[in-house]
């Protein structure tokens, strides 16, 4: 595997009152793996993929990508520095069609696309991902899956470094899931880095290259998918200590 | 930009072809309808300027009022000092000032929040500038005696008008006015799509407060006399809402369809119950509201069958055929 950090994070903390969310988080994510952030419901996952993404400001340390200090910087810039993401609650423009909302992924990124090239991008993005027939629909009268898909194409037209995966795969059936598996080994393969908060078991151990565990805000495992889920520290912060 | 195409040249051409015909309606009607013209195209410009920007963005603003006596202070002020045209360039600068520091220090706000602000600011202004003419010039109101006729300050709204709807047909084909649609529909995801949504925002605030300053500077000179209280008068925030509500502001003349009949009702009401104009004005609200939460433009779109969705800039260009 390319051994480069393209993520580096050190130090992460996220306070909301007294309730510390993110504690002293650190990784790092190599180019072209993809990492699996897990941990149990309100282990503050979704915290670190907000802080990452700027959509929450760090109370301290650390988020450094391909060298360049992003720490704190508004979403936007983040945006411009190389990540894209999805939301762990799907959030589409239901009243854009399919193309606008490809388009509003295209038109305010770094290398911005814009009119009749923005358009033809944006059928051509939305064959990639299987929306090709809806071009015309708003997004808000898709079905869930498509919803999902969608919003991954808005993601994948900002031409991220890295993309952050919240839970993209939850709430599929068996059969989606297994296209949605498809989809993301699919971006794996044409290199892109991707950090995915997921709690399919079958998801994490086909495609995670390697896996962070939180528990309470702080890190208690980091390893491949098979040595962090026979960790003794992950099974019990997720099943108890009779467990262990 | 596509500016030669087809669908952008043919709706600019047909309304200017309309904008010329409507210059020469001073010649065809006396002075009563000419003075009810001009509370139409200048509540039409305040209506259109309005959706411009709290369409997209559901920013209900009701500073309207704010840059609308900021322009009619700057003639009162100015008026006899400098020539009008260099009078108009003052007030858009002053308008264009104050709408950065509002937007700036604004916008970041959401939802109800924004609403009482820009309300607040009307009363903040007012008293300030209130308070300065009784402690500094020691003297409350002005006098506008400029050589300005009704027809005048007629074609001069009618050139702000075109100019606006001009600027409103680009903004609807460009990035900008897209990102300002983007953040209409959900502001965290324009974020992350690398929109600097707080500039997109303070930059189409500003464009809109450019346009009110501007028609309260043209309008100053029918007064003759103003004072804070009447050039400050919040009321005009929110006939300006009920009339951009009323047509749909989120069609470049959504609004229009709004100010005709209302500006016309006010003139009957105003004209026979002159006492009751408030109550009157927050029942046609109420009806407004929950009869035609879409508008006018909404019912027609709700009962066009069948509901075929076409790209907005096609949407205006389409009304923009028929209903100019």
């Amino acid at each position: 595997m390319n051994t480069e950090i393209l993520l580096s994070i050190s130090g992460l903390h996220k306070a909301f009152g007294g309730l510390i969310a993110v504690n002293q988080m650190q990784f790092d994510v190599h180019q072209g793996e993809i990492l699996g952030l897990l941990g149990p419901n309100g282990s503050g996952k979704t915290t670190v993929m907000n802080l990452i993404s700027g959509a929450l400001q760090a109370n301290d340390g650390k988020v450094v990508i391909s060298g360049k200090n992003i720490t704190n910087l508004p979403a936007h810039k983040i945006s411009h520095s190389g990540i894209a993401r999805t939301f762990q609650l799907v959030r589409v423009l239901p009243d854009l069609d399919c193309v606008e909302n490809i388009e509003a992924g295209l038109a305010y990124r770094t290398k911005p696309l814009w009119g009749d090239a923005a358009h033809a991008a944006a059928l051509e993005l939305l064959d990639r991902i299987g929306l090709a027939k809806q071009a015309h629909t708003p997004a808000g009268d898709l079905t869930y899956i498509d919803q999902k898909r969608l919003e991954l194409g808005r993601a994948l037209a900002l031409q991220p470094k890295l993309l952050l995966l919240d839970e993209w795969l939850a709430g599929l059936n068996p059969s989606e899931l297994q296209d949605g598996i498809a989809l993301v080994r699919k971006l794996k393969n044409e290199g892109l880095t991707i950090i995915m908060v997921e709690h399919v078991m079958d998801a994490i151990r086909s495609l995670c290259d390697r896996c962070v565990v939180m528990n309470a805000g702080a890190k208690i495992a980091d390893g491949t998918p098979d040595e962090v889920l026979s960790d003794p520290e992950v099974v019990r912060a997720y099943l108890g200590d009779s467990h262990a | 930009m596509s500016i030669l195409k087809p669908d952008f040249i043919r709706p600019v051409g047909i309304g200017a072809v309309i904008f010329a015909a409507l210059a020469f309606l001073p010649s065809l009607v006396d002075s009563y309808y000419m003075s009810l013209a001009i509370s139409i195209v200048s509540f039409a410009v305040l209506a259109t300027a309005w959706s411009m920007f709290s369409g997209p963005t559901r920013y209900i603003s009701l500073a309207t009022v704010v840059f609308f006596g900021i322009g009619a202070y700057t003639v009162a002020v100015l008026g006899e000092v400098l020539t009008f045209p260099l009078v108009l360039v003052c007030a858009g600068l002053a308008g264009t000032v104050i709408a950065l520091l509002v937007g700036f220090s604004t916008l970041r706000l959401a939802g109800v929040y924004f609403v009482i602000f820009t309300f607040g600011l009307t009363e903040l202004v007012r008293q300030v500038v209130s308070w300065y003419e009784v402690n500094v010039t020691r003297e409350m109101g002005r006098y506008v005696f400029l050589d300005i006729t009704q027809n005048d300050i007629y074609w001069q709204l009618l050139a702000l008008f075109a100019v606006l709807l001009l600027t409103g047909f680009i903004l609807g084909r460009s990035r900008l006015g897209f990102a300002l649609r983007i953040i209409g529909e959900d502001e965290t995801v324009a974020k992350h799509c690398g929109i600097d949504v707080t500039r997109v925002k303070v930059a189409l605030f500003v464009l809109s407060a450019l346009f009110m300053t501007l028609t309260g500077a043209i309008m100053a000179p029918r007064w003759t006399y103003i004072d804070p209280v009447i050039a400050f008068n919040p009321m005009l925030s929110f006939q300006v809402v009920i009339m951009a509500l009323l047509g749909g502001p989120r069609r470049l003349l959504g609004p229009l369809l709004g100010v005709i009949p209302l500006t016309l009702l006010f003139e009957v009401l105003t004209a026979s119950f002159p006492n009751h104009f408030s109550i009157q004005l927050g029942c046609v609200f109420m009806v407004i509201v929950y009869l035609l939460p879409g508008g006018v433009v909404g019912l027609y779109e709700k009962y066009r069958a069948p509901k075929k969705r076409v790209l907005a800039t096609d949407q205006n260009a389409k009304t923009g055929g028929s209903t100019a």
